[in-house]
């Protein structure tokens, strides 16, 4: 990272072989359209690039960073279209709101990771269906809510308690 | 109490970028201020990393040589310096009870906007540009408080809060402080207005207790009033005001 931060191409090549995979798996999570997820990546990993020197290590793990930024950038996508067309929006809310069951079984079955899908396994189904329609389809807290016809704050609790029981599950730290 | 509960709720929302935009920035000027939230939104945000991890799939082959290929025409940014704020330190013969309230306002704002800006700038261009414009802001709040010809008015809203309009006719801006002003309702906002010969103007917003300037054209206003509007705001005040007190003359 210090030395992409240096303006090694490349440090940063072999940087892009690590990361790459993930940005772009987020991203299409979130943004499906193939073609507009591949512009969001690219444009994430340029985001990586132009601010190497602004890493701190001592914040968190790089990938960490950068998938805050990738996940951020496919939101923000995914939003932006969505005010453009409000009534679309309203329309694609009600949407996927009919598939939801689906929709968490197909991200779980393509899920790489067995520990992440071991660990998703133990949530309550609430806690999963809030973890994975927000971070997987980019839902505010509102939408879930609405999707799940569930009240906001138990919508707000159940993701709490789910990313609490999955930081724990994967043993993450900071 | 109840809010900091609220508050703790939000970290994962935050982490899982599932909050409002508004929300969204509101709560990262809290993280500013907290660390327990700052430690928590951390730790989930490197569980939602793993979630993201687990999605990974192998990305078009092409899409490396057009980002290598660009990487030349995009300049890095230099390492960002630890956030500093300048010392303020009012000139002239400010009266003694003014100067003071000038500097602890002053030092409130940069202790805020400091933290805020600490913070947010690992968290992309988006937050960058948050923290210049909150540098901007806090100069132009300093600039004011600071003010030779500063006046200063006092008040309370129906609601329990007291605040504080400093104006200065050389800057031509006025800044108003709160504090003690309990949280909206969930999807309202504190809107502030200025009175031009009895039309309400838009003035922004206050987002809590603390310092902000008051927009738009303050010269010309004879008072400042605020409302609880719906979240982005009304173009008019559609409630009751809260407080509605004269500019300083």
């Amino acid at each position: 990272m210090e030395q992409v931060a240096h303006g090694d191409k490349d440090a940063f090549s072999t940087l892009y072989d690590h990361l790459a995979p993930l940005v772009f798996g987020v991203v299409s999570r979130v943004v499906r359209d193939r073609a507009q997820s591949e512009e969001v990546a690219q444009e994430v990993m340029l985001e990586v690039w132009r601010q190497a020197a602004r890493y701190r290590p001592e914040v968190g793990k790089v990938t960490t960073w950068v998938a805050t930024i990738a996940h951020r950038r496919a939101v923000d996508r995914v939003r932006s279209a969505q005010a453009a067309a409000d009534r679309e929006h309203a329309q694609a809310v009600r949407d996927r709101s009919r598939p939801f069951d689906d929709v968490v079984e197909r991200v779980e079955t393509r899920l790489e990771s067995e520990q992440v899908r071991r660990c998703l396994r133990g949530l309550t189904e609430l806690q999963r269906q809030a973890v994975t329609l927000s971070y997987y389809r980019g839902l505010t807290y509102r939408e879930v809510a609405e999707t799940l016809r569930a009240p906001l704050p138990t919508i707000k609790t159940r993701m709490r308690d789910g990313l609490i029981r999955l930081r724990d599950c994967m043993g993450v730290t900071t | 109490m109840k809010q900091h509960e609220d508050v703790h709720t939000l970290a994962a929302a935050y982490a899982l970028n599932a909050l409002a935009a508004d929300e969204r920035d509101a709560f990262a000027a809290h993280l500013g201020d907290c660390e327990a939230c700052r430690l928590e939104a951390a730790e989930f945000e490197a569980t939602a990393a793993r979630l993201a991890a687990a999605a990974a799939q192998p990305p078009p082959a092409a899409m490396k040589e057009r980002v290598m290929s660009s990487v030349d025409g995009v300049r890095q940014l230099p390492p960002r310096l630890s956030a500093t704020t300048t010392p303020v330190r009012p000139r002239g013969p400010l009266r003694r009870q003014a100067a003071a309230f000038a500097i602890a306002a002053a030092v409130a704002a940069a202790a805020s906007f400091g933290g805020l800006a600490a913070w947010q700038y690992q968290q992309g261009e988006r937050a960058r540009d948050q923290a210049a414009q909150a540098e901007e802001r806090l100069r132009d709040i300093s600039a004011v408080l600071t003010a030779d010809d500063a006046r200063t008015v006092r008040g309370r809203t129906t609601n329990g809060a007291t605040t504080t309009i400093v104006a200065s006719r050389a800057h031509d801006m006025a800044v108003l402080t709160a504090s003690g002003l309990p949280a909206p309702a969930s999807g309202a906002v504190y809107q502030l207005w200025l009175d031009h010969d009895g039309t309400m103007l838009p003035a922004g917003f206050l987002h809590g207790d603390g310092a902000v300037l008051v927009e738009g054209d303050t010269s010309d206003a004879s008072a400042v009033g605020l409302t609880l509007e719906p979240a982005g705001g009304s173009e008019e005040p559609t409630t009751t005001p809260l407080l509605l007190m004269p500019m300083p003359g």
